[in-house]
């Protein structure tokens, strides 16, 4: 349950960075804040009390294996989502060194030429 | 007053979401899809990591999918700072001498780490993608101890590309001879627990690994070398 | 029982980290904050038997992104205004 409170706790403080930071930089630590957030989500709730990883290599293992391990799927799906993490996070930087060679200023209020 | 509406907002949001994860028990089964994979992976794969059966075979198509965006995303990193004209501001130091050897002896080592991680992928934890994590610090590591080293591109795009063709062609061989995309009865499954077993799993991890490695090794130099001195 | 109490004490240790990276002004610190906060998670991974999961996010949270993140700022600048 522990688990729970805090991986929704962390999203939200990254949310939070995201909508009140004014530095650009800021609000890409807040995304990636989020993104843990998330993934320890999705792993804490595919867990099983008093089970073991999902890797079969002993003997035990091989029978019954279903009252035996945690859901694999979960692990599955965070697996992916980190790697995808890290080049979206590259992907951010790289538009921020881009604003910042233009206007010399990492603050949010001084690019105002897409407001509406 | 922005601060105050975000909070609230905030608050609301947090409610919600507590309400609708008290929904699930914490630490009890769950089993949806996955019990198959479970009960019948072993049979179905030989890979004793569940997990690695599940990224590579079951779930496959996401896998390719993920390997897509990640190329996407380098390709993209790569356009963008093409056209930035930017300066350090912080002078980099050149590095002592216990770094430079240090970084030396463990460049080789690292690498051969990496490949360990990926070969075993369906045995032990880690896989393609671990192992190509580890490949791309090491060479993280000969980045930031040496001034002139420089990978060579043209090998790390030859070496991407290569991996990402692999990885469909094992794809197609599975739906011309087995029967759907990415099949796992083309080539014999091998006993349990050994290094040569569970199919076309290691085949594809490995390409995997190749192509993770090679592709986030390229993106950290694009990152670092991109400075334009003026 | 001693480790779910060393677990409650991780995440507690990892909001900690989170705030004071979303909060202080010097940028590096507060990147160097949100490797930690990585590094935190990828031990509550173990302890939730995704061993897979846990190289990943110590490998990837802990080194490549802190590393990203230092080559923005060297080419952006340290502190907030």
């Amino acid at each position: 349950m522990a688990f729970f409170v805090a991986s929704i706790l962390l999203i939200l403080i990254g949310l939070y960075a995201v909508l009140v930071k004014r530095n650009i930089m800021k609000i890409v630590i807040g995304l990636s804040l989020m993104d843990t957030g998330v993934n320890v989500l999705i792993i804490s709730l595919g867990f099983i009390r008093g089970r073991t990883a999902p890797i079969v290599n002993i003997k035990d293992l091989l029978v019954n294996t279903s009252s035996k391990v945690v859901d694999p799927l979960p692990q599955a799906l965070v697996l992916t989502a980190i790697v995808i993490g890290v080049a979206v996070t590259a992907v951010a930087l790289s538009i921020v060194m881009l604003m910042y060679s233009k206007k010399k200023t990492l603050e949010i209020e001084e690019y105002k030429e897409l407001k509406w | 007053m922005r601060k105050w509406l975000a909070i609230i907002f905030l608050i609301v949001l947090g409610f919600f979401m507590a309400k609708i994860t008290s929904s699930f028990p914490f630490g009890e089964e769950k089993w949806g899809v996955s019990r198959h994979y479970v009960d019948k992976g072993i049979e179905e794969n030989r890979g004793s990591n569940l997990v690695t059966s599940i990224v590579v075979n079951y779930r496959g198509f996401d896998t390719l999918g993920e390997v897509t965006v990640l190329f996407l995303a380098a390709t993209a990193l790569a356009f963008l700072l093409s056209t930035c004209r930017c300066r350090r501001r912080y002078e980099r130091r050149e590095a002592s001498l216990i770094v430079k050897t240090a970084s030396e002896t463990l460049y080789p080592l690292l690498i051969l780490f990496g490949a360990y991680i990926f070969i075993h992928g369906h045995l032990t934890p880690g896989g393609g993608f671990q192992g190509g994590t580890v490949i791309a610090s090491a060479v993280m590591l000969m980045l930031l101890a040496h001034f002139t080293f420089h990978p060579n591109h043209r090998a790390l795009s030859t070496v991407e590309g290569l991996a990402g063709i692999t990885f469909v062609l094992i794809g197609f061989a599975g739906l011309i001879w087995g029967g759907s995309f990415l099949a796992n009865n083309i080539i014999p499954l091998g006993q349990w627990n050994r290094l040569f077993s569970a199919g076309v799993i290691p085949l594809i991890y490995v390409a995997v690994g190749f192509k993770v490695g090679s592709e986030l090794s390229g993106l950290i130099t694009d990152m670092i070398k991109t400075t334009k001195e003026e | 029982m001693i480790l779910e109490y060393f677990m409650l004490f991780l995440l507690f240790l990892m909001l900690g980290l989170a705030i004071y990276a979303v909060e202080t002004k010097d940028l590096l610190a507060s990147v160097v904050a949100a490797g930690f906060v990585s590094l935190v998670a990828s031990i509550v991974y173990l302890y939730l038997q995704a061993p897979d999961v846990a190289m990943t996010e110590a490998a990837i949270g802990a080194g490549l992104t802190t590393l990203i993140f230092i080559i923005a700022i060297r080419k952006t600048e340290r502190y907030e205004k």
